[in-house]
């Protein structure tokens, strides 16, 4: 699906095309892939929370030769004032490539696909945030790809749940996502960028880990019926690895402030005179105990 | 009344009816509505169509003319689609550059037609590395009443079906652009538990969650676009797919015929 | 501690099953087929027959009964909007404070720019914010500075029963309001400022960390090359 620009998927230089062999063989007989990994193995993930100061909240993911920032900010008042919904926040996302991000410079600005996968991004977290708490306010998602190496949505979208989280978004659940596809005729796991150009399918999804929703999910290629079943196995495995990430990176994050509060009592309520009363995000079938909302 | 209070009523009327098996236009929940074809509809194209889908009227100019290689498929032709909602089509239409649903529109077709090779661009090439024929799929939404993906998508390939290579710009003869592939997308939308085939305007304006699933004539899937906030399960996509492949094979029939 | 159970202190992220024995779900929490769940990443807390999340970030989101800093930005005739820091803009109705306005007369009470302590008198289920300077506690700060810090961080700010801001003007002896929406006024002299400031900062950034109290201790002595010998310590707020 990287190939972008409306054009075939293949992206290479001129001198790179001359010595293709004929018969690429992306994944060989016992299995094995050109980066070494046999079909249902993922590249390396690695996310570090909270890496950036000005935003609410922040993550950088690694996820093989991919390496993408993403970035919170929210609630806050949406603008402009049109877009505004009154009953719920707007939830937007803008996905963009650096120009040095690729091998051939891509021209700064969005263009068509970074325009797509914004918007499929934003429709997949629009499920899961608690948009009903924060009516007439926008909560901007930045997702900025500085190396790609295919499956920069699904890195893009991992990372950005992360950056919710920091952020204190209220939320069901992280969304975690990932991609397989088909290569050689083999349904393969997590494709990167040559078996993305050279292979035969490729089906990026996004998931509610604890409900199983998927909340994103896009195929380009050729697949029967039984391989999507085994793409998608292959995917929805893969992320319960990736969630794991997930959490431990927002652990890892705070996890001095979960040391200290194990050996102390709580933070002391805000000096009042009475009893804090429920904050307006009681959920919706229990009355509230105060009547002032 | 503001929309969304219209919104809601809406969505207590449909969400009744589709809780007792019924449709706001009494189509079944898998029902296409009725697919009108109108082929070589525009003169000065090489290959074109008018495609309505129920009220949804949609019309694709297909344009094919000499150029340039991309550097790295030097061997190939090329393909391009876009797509304008123009303004008279819907109040909710701006003029201006395309927003990101035109765009997603131009590029679900685009996959759903180049990654099912349904135009063999090898087959496309003139001089390797010099000359090649571009093809520019123009897609042309003239009145929207719901599912804009399926009736261009149609409208494309209904376009493609009838196209003409103008091998007379290079001192050959025209003929007509052979197609590999009949791939045909099929969208389903959930209401609520309820999952509907070709939502109507209504039907799209309170859906939950949009899935497009293009298959081919052998019942692959080429193509898929999940689309709007909600979320499906895997067993919804599954049966997205499984009506995909049953819908597409009548729908493939009409395309054909026209 | 107050008699209320332990609480239960760990680190939950969103959608992470809170085991509520019983408990109703409280802030920070949402209900999910007769589960109750983590909306927030945030630390557990049990207390009074509630299981929330104390969110350890995020933008202040306005609340009943809050006392907060705001900065007037716009005045219409019989109004004020005050920044007050968060998503919504506030509202302050002449209504609501202790002067008698004439219609049309608002800006010379309070003008754009001007920063005031009021207290949030309402927050609807559209989070529609009234804000009040009624009583005499509130009004009008006039002169001194502003700076912000996390939201989340403010009950370390305040610490114990107001034992942390209270360490901090032991020694620099500024005038000093925190609002719960993260906003700090303080004023005297700028040597007391920027101590405080500082203070405030380290605060922040060492917020999770233990021995926080005695951190801003040490840096207040070492600041005025004095010892603090203020009831504050000897009660031995330990460590907070």
């Amino acid at each position: 699906m990287e190939g972008g620009r409306g054009r075939p998927r293949s992206v290479m230089a001129m001198e790179d095309i001359e010595h293709i062999p004929k018969e690429l063989k992306l994944i060989d007989e016992s299995g094995i892939r050109l980066d070494g990994r046999r079909f249902d193995e993922l590249r390396p993930v690695r996310i570090e929370a909270g890496v950036l100061k000005k935003a609410d909240g922040s993550a950088y993911i690694e996820w093989g030769n991919n390496k993408v920032l993403a970035a919170v900010y929210g609630p806050r008042e949406a603008h402009p004032r049109h877009l505004q919904d009154p009953a719920r926040a707007l939830v937007q996302c803008r996905y963009n490539m650096a120009p040095f991000s690729v091998t051939d410079r891509k021209r700064p600005g969005p263009d068509r696909r970074s325009v797509e996968i914004s918007k499929v991004i934003s429709e997949a977290f629009a499920s899961v945030v608690f948009v009903e708490q924060f009516p007439r306010t926008s909560v901007d998602i930045f997702i900025e790809v500085l190396q790609a190496d295919a499956g920069t949505r699904c890195a893009g979208l991992t990372a950005a749940s992360v950056a919710l989280a920091d952020a204190g978004i209220p939320m069901r659940d992280l969304v975690t996502s990932c991609a397989s596809g088909k290569i050689g005729g083999v349904v393969a796991l997590d494709l990167n960028k040559d078996e993305d150009n050279f292979g035969e399918a490729d089906c990026p999804m996004a998931i509610v880990p604890r409900t199983g929703e998927i909340v994103l999910l896009q195929m380009d290629g050729h697949l029967t019926f039984e391989e999507f079943e085994k793409a998608m196995e292959l995917s929805i495995n893969a992320a319960k690895n990736i969630y794991e990430i997930q959490r431990d990176a927002l652990r890892r994050r705070y996890s001095a402030a979960a040391e200290q509060a194990a050996r102390e009592p709580p933070p002391p309520p805000p000096p009042r005179a009475e009893e804090v009363p429920p904050p307006p995000d009681l959920p919706e079938d229990l009355p509230p105990e105060v009547d002032d909302l | 009344m503001t929309a969304e209070v219209i919104s809601e009523l809406l969505r207590e009327h449909i969400n009744r009816l589709a809780a007792s098996g019924k449709r706001a236009d009494g189509r079944a929940f898998d029902e296409p509505r009725e697919l009108v074809v109108q082929k070589n509809y525009i003169k000065n194209a090489e290959g074109s169509a008018r495609v309505q889908l129920g009220n949804t009227d949609v019309l694709v100019g297909v344009k094919i003319d000499v150029g340039e290689p991309y550097p790295d498929t030097p061997n190939q032709g090329v393909l391009s689609t876009s797509a304008e909602l123009i303004p008279m089509a819907s109040p909710n239409f701006e003029a201006g550059p395309p927003s990101p649903t035109a765009i997603e529109l131009a590029r679900v077709v685009d996959r759903g037609i180049r990654e099912s090779k349904t135009v063999n661009t090898e087959k496309l090439c003139i001089t390797p590395k010099e000359k090649v024929w571009i093809m520019f799929i123009d897609i042309h939404a003239l009145d929207y009443d719901g599912n804009l993906f399926d009736a261009a998508s149609y409208g494309a390939l209904s376009a493609l079906s009838c196209a003409k290579v103008p091998a007379s710009k290079i001192g050959k003869e025209d003929y007509p652009l052979p197609l590999e592939h009949w791939p045909i997308s099929v969208t389903s939308a959930k209401i609520g538990r309820t999952i509907v085939v070709d939502p109507n305007l209504d039907e799209e304006r309170i859906a939950d969650a949009r899935l497009t699933v293009t298959t081919d004539e052998n019942g692959d899937v080429r193509a898929m676009q999940k689309g709007l906030r909600g979320s499906f399960s895997l067993e919804e996509v599954r049966g997205a797919i499984q009506t995909s492949q049953r819908v597409g094979r009548s729908l493939r029939g009409i395309i054909n015929q026209a | 501690m107050d008699g209320s159970a332990p609480a239960r202190r760990e680190v939950v992220i969103p959608g992470d099953l809170l085991d509520g024995h019983g408990l109703k779900p409280g802030s920070g929490t949402f209900n999910e087929g007769g589960r109750i769940y983590a909306a927030r990443l945030g630390i557990v807390s049990e207390r009074d027959g509630l299981v929330s999340v104390i969110p350890l970030s995020g933008r202040y989101i306005p609340r009943s009964r809050d006392v907060v800093i705001g900065k007037v930005t716009d005045l219409g005739p019989s109004h004020w909007l005050v920044d007050i820091n968060s998503p919504y803009p506030a509202p302050l109705n002449v209504k609501e404070t202790p002067w008698m306005v004439e219609f049309g007369d608002t800006d010379r009470y309070l003008r754009v720019g001007d920063v005031i302590l009021a207290e949030i008198l309402s927050v609807d289920e559209a989070m529609r914010v009234q804000l009040s300077m009624a009583d005499r506690q509130f009004g009008r700060l006039n002169g001194g500075q502003v700076v912000g810090i996390s939201p989340a961080k403010v009950p370390r700010l305040i610490g114990r029963e107001g034992s942390m801001v209270s360490l901090v003007r032991d020694f620099t002896h500024v005038r000093m309001f925190v609002g719960q929406n993260g906003l700090v006024w303080m004023d005297g002299d700028p040597e007391g400022v920027r101590h405080t400031a500082h203070a405030i900062r380290l605060i922040e950034e060492r917020a999770p960390l233990s021995g926080l109290t005695d951190l801003v201790r040490e840096y207040l002595e070492s600041a005025y090359g004095r010892r603090a010998g203020t009831p504050a310590e000897r009660d031995g707020d330990g460590g907070h």
